[in-house]
């Protein structure tokens, strides 16, 4: 099983309180470095809340973000500048408001036609065949194409999106949120038309949702990121089902179930940390039943137990509850 | 384009510029075909000529010269350069706009206090000062008002521009391959060109009194040339006792200038995307009624009765049947969950209860809310005005959106409380408090004095439920109160709301498209498919024994957790749009078990079992499922 991506130390810090001349007041520390594999054809989940950082992660990883330190390596070949033309043809994007990813002054065949003449530099008649080859796959009827962005529905326009990542030619796509937007009967088949695309054209996944549901049911592996890190890595089939990070406990416990009492899953303080002044130690500590002294003193490193389940706790949660 | 004329007409002033703006270019235009006397042949033996006198029909000025001619000639020349001075300004101030706005921070910095220099002059100064520099003459005067005008624009667009260049198409056409100079020629330019024209057509007039300015001055167009200006300033020495050689090129600027404006307020207002949507048009304080027939009767003695409620959009020639006859009630202490997707009407049935459906275009056309007895719709504004919030409280999707960005949420939650409840503001304030710690807010008593951005999305939306909360109302509808909001965060929101229902014997309507939160939450649900009920029952049994297959599916689509990774059942199609709904069952074309009797007529929503209705011919009635 070859990589598909690689992801060292990679972190994003952002200034706030900019001046024209002279150092920024304060820097935000939107991802703290991180490390991650990913295989090719594998599905990757990564789900967290808003605010953990996981679409400036996502856009690090197209290029769109320049990353303050660290690398990303994108089948075995090292992307160290931001520049998206690069990352283009090996990485791409699929956006979570279909409707504004596209322009509403371009007809879809002027949209989709861009990258195949920027990053493939097809002539005109291979370029037809190409787009006629894209909307077979994503059911779309060529009609369409004359058409301008606002005249589709949402899972059509998503539809649209997913036809022009495929069009680079991209081996990985990220996901970012990409049926959040959507009606629950369209998300489905957006879901399944992804599962279909990726069996068909040996794609690898980034899949970037806060809907533990949806990611659980489109994962082969699930990453939890809280707070610009990740907490815990494991197989969809166990993560939420036998978390060991207490965090991933609480999303569990958070998603609305049909039939489970409601209860608040938290009592105390229930807000994210200030990221101007973050916590010392863990940054759950505060919000988390078991924390200890230690986990206020200091940050737990993500560790691989001997299942292949990773996660960043002093205290876990026992194996079997 | 005939969409954009046709926007222009139906304001008539704009109408009227139109017109006449249109006939004194088309003059200019064909000035030099008309039989006109030579603008510059000076006859001193026949100077100031009244008008209407032989050979001159407006009269000669102080050299005898023949005024029609001139003003003709002097307003081509006004004309023509108001225009290039627009042009010129325009497109060097667009493009240091487009500059600044796309490439943001230093860039940005440095070009907008440049622009922020020019505009601390004012403005006549600035061209004389110009005008001073390169000496006096047309095309200096057309270049220093041209640069009195960039600022303007390049103001303008920045503006437009920053926001379209953290678009998300901008990011996707970079991802295609495109570099910065053509994402901004052909991803950003199509998008500012609007407001670049908007912009165009209400500066247009000012630049002609600006050129005819100078002229006065003899700065702009020399002797003999003529422009409305120059005219103007040649007349002044005369203007007592030979008033008509100023009044002839002043009215000429007068007319000028007020058709450009008029046309200029127009052409903004038919690009203003806004316009097309209605949003310009003031909705009024209740939805207008427009019922026919007898009005329902109750069909219960429940705490809110909607009966056969029909709410449409009526938007140019196209109706919009959003509700099309929904039968609900809700009973004290009761939570009722309205399921469906986005178009379902279920947003739609909560607004009218109130009247709060926009309108126009709304109007309810049918049915009857019953709230403790009487009837609401069409009832008198006082007396909707008195019940909403009092007896009648909302909660929106995003309370980021429902309060105001510049007031304290404690200022706010006071307010509320006073409209309908005379109490002095201390006492408003420790009641406000109260609402606070009983939405489970920390530190209420400091929270109080927070402005709306200070807080996170969870604690906004607490507050949203405070304000609601805040006269004791006897029914809360909560319009998708959690969509906006992370899992911890509904979680909790949902547990203080299930508090409060249990504590005060609240009526609580819950809209909503997610069936675990109404399975949480909800005693009973109504599924809504294309503006009608399909399915009503206890939550427990619809969840777990569907029997409209359009309720059925649906559950299958969502996922839930612990599942696994799985292939989701899909439900083909859209759901069907509400100005062409079909004549019989909405979902027969999504359904896999439709009939020719299905499409044949209209389906009631039948008693399908204790306390269960449904609108289908098939329902399924043998499945089990676990859910």
């Amino acid at each position: 099983m070859s990589e598909a991506l690689r992801l060292t130390d990679l972190s994003k810090s952002f200034a706030v309180g900019k001046r024209l001349f002279g150092p920024p007041k304060a820097m935000v520390h939107a991802v703290q470095p991180l490390n991650l594999t990913v295989t090719t054809g594998e599905t990757l989940g990564i789900v967290g809340e808003s605010g953990c950082g996981k679409s400036t992660l996502a856009k690090m990883l197209v290029g769109l973000l320049p990353p303050s330190t660290g690398q990303i390596e994108i089948e075995g070949a090292v992307l160290d500048n931001a520049d998206p033309a690069l990352f283009g043809k090996r990485i791409q994007y699929v956006f979570q408001d279909p409707i504004s990813s596209l322009n509403p002054r371009k007809t879809i065949r002027q949209i989709m036609e861009v990258p195949l003449r920027r990053l493939h530099q097809m002539d005109k008649a291979t370029r037809a065949a190409r787009i006629h080859e894209i909307f077979a796959a994503v059911n779309l009827r060529e009609e369409f194409l004359d058409r301008y962005p606002h005249e589709f529905s949402g899972g059509q326009a998503q539809r649209i999106g997913i036809a022009r990542a495929l069009a680079a030619q991209a081996r990985i796509l990220i996901l970012d949120e990409p049926v959040s937007a959507l009606d629950v009967s369209v998300q489905a088949q957006v879901l399944n038309l992804l599962a279909d695309l990726k069996e068909t054209f040996g794609l690898t996944y980034l899949f970037i949702s806060h809907d533990l549901a949806v990611v659980e049911a489109v994962s082969d592996r699930i990453a939890v990121l809280y707070f610009g890190a990740i907490v815990e890595v494991g197989s969809a089939r166990e993560i939420f089902a036998n978390a060991r990070h207490p965090y991933t406990a609480l999303l569990a416990a958070s998603a609305p179930e049909v039939g489970r009492p409601i209860v608040a899953p938290e009592t105390a303080a229930t807000e994210l940390p200030d990221p101007l002044s973050p916590p010392l130690g863990c940054a759950f500590n505060e919000r988390c039943g078991f924390a200890t002294d230690r986990c206020r003193a200091e940050k737990p490193a993500l560790t691989t137990d001997e299942t292949g389940r990773a996660f960043a706790c002093f205290n876990p949660l026992s194996k079997e509850r | 384009m005939r969409g954009f004329v046709t926007l222009l007409a139906r304001n008539r002033l704009a109408l009227v510029g139109l017109i006449v703006i249109g006939c004194v270019a088309l003059l200019a235009l064909i000035t030099p075909l008309l039989p006109l006397a030579n603008p510059n042949v000076i006859d001193t033996p026949n100077r100031f000529q009244p008008p209407f006198s032989a050979g001159a029909v407006l009269g000669t000025d102080h050299l005898g010269r023949d005024l029609l001619s001139r003003l003709l000639w002097g307003t081509r020349l006004s004309l023509a350069m108001g225009l290039a001075a627009a042009m010129i300004a325009a497109t060097i101030g667009s493009a240091i706009g487009i500059i600044a706005g796309y490439y943001g921070g230093r860039t940005d910095n440095v070009i907008m206090r440049g622009v922020d220099m020019l505009m601390g002059f004012p403005y006549i100064l600035l061209a004389l000062a110009i005008v001073a520099a390169l000496g006096p003459g047309l095309m200096n005067a057309l270049i220093a008002v041209a640069a009195v005008n960039v600022p303007f624009f390049a103001r303008n667009i920045r503006g437009i521009t920053v926001g379209i260049a953290h678009k998300e198409f901008v990011d996707a056409a970079r991802l295609s391959g495109m570099r910065n100079r053509e994402i901004i020629l052909s991803e950003v330019l199509p998008n500012v060109l609007p407001v670049i024209v908007i912009a165009m057509s209400t500066t247009v007039g000012w630049m002609i009194l600006e050129t005819a300015g100078l002229s006065f001055l003899g700065l702009g167009s020399q002797p003999p040339q003529a422009d409305l200006g120059s005219m103007l300033g040649e007349a002044r020495s005369a203007l007592i006792t030979h008033p008509h050689t100023s009044i002839v090129p002043g009215a000429m600027i007068l007319v000028i200038v007020m058709g450009i404006n008029l046309l200029g307020d127009g052409v903004r207002d038919a690009l203003d995307p806004r316009l097309k949507s209605g949003a310009l048009s003031r909705p009024m304080p209740a939805t207008t009624v427009d019922r026919h027939g007898p009005v329902p009767v109750a069909q219960t003695d429940s705490l809110l009765d909607i009966a056969g409620l029909r709410t449409e959009f009526r938007v140019r020639d196209r109706v919009y049947k959003a509700v099309g006859g929904v039968d609900l009630h809700v009973e004290r202490g009761e939570c009722l969950g309205i399921i469906g997707e986005s178009g379902s009407g279920k947003s739609v049935t909560a607004l009218s209860v109130m009247g709060l459906v926009a309108s126009p275009p709304g109007v309810i056309t049918g049915g009857a809310v019953h709230f403790d007895g009487t009837d609401l719709i069409g009832a008198p504004y006082e007396v909707l005005r008195a019940l909403r919030g009092r007896r009648v409280a909302y909660i929106f999707q995003d309370p980021l959106a429902t309060l105001h960005p510049l007031y304290r949420v404690g200022d706010q939650l006071i307010e509320a409380i006073q409209t309908h409840d005379p109490l002095s503001k201390e006492a408003a304030r420790t009641r406000a408090i109260d609402l606070l710690k009983s939405v489970r807010i920390p530190n209420a008593e400091s929270r109080i004095d927070s402005y709306p951005y200070e807080m996170s999305g969870g604690m906004r939306q607490r507050v949203g439920i405070a304000m609601a909360l805040a006269n004791d109302p006897d029914v809360i509808i909560a319009d998708e109160p959690t969509t906006a909001l992370d899992v911890t965060v509904q979680a909790q929101i949902l547990s203080v709301l299930s508090d409060l229902r249990r504590a005060r014997g609240l009526a609580i309507i819950f809209i909503t498209h997610d069936f675990g939160v109404v399975g949480q939450l909800c005693d009973r649900v109504a599924v809504m498919y294309a503006g009608q009920i399909v399915e009503e029952g206890p939550t427990e049994a619809v969840l777990r024994n569907p029997h409209h297959p359009y309720t059925s599916r649906l559950i299958d689509c969502v996922p839930t957790l612990g599942g696994g990774q799985r292939k989701l059942a899909a439900i083909p199609g859209l759901p069907p749009v509400v100005d062409r709904l079909p004549v019989g069952c909405a979902f027969a074309e999504r359904c896999d078990k439709a009939e020719p009797a299905c499409r044949a007529d209209a389906i009631a929503l039948m008693p399908t079992g204790a306390g269960r209705k449904t609108r289908c011919l098939f329902p399924e009635t043998k499945q089990e499922r676990i859910v």
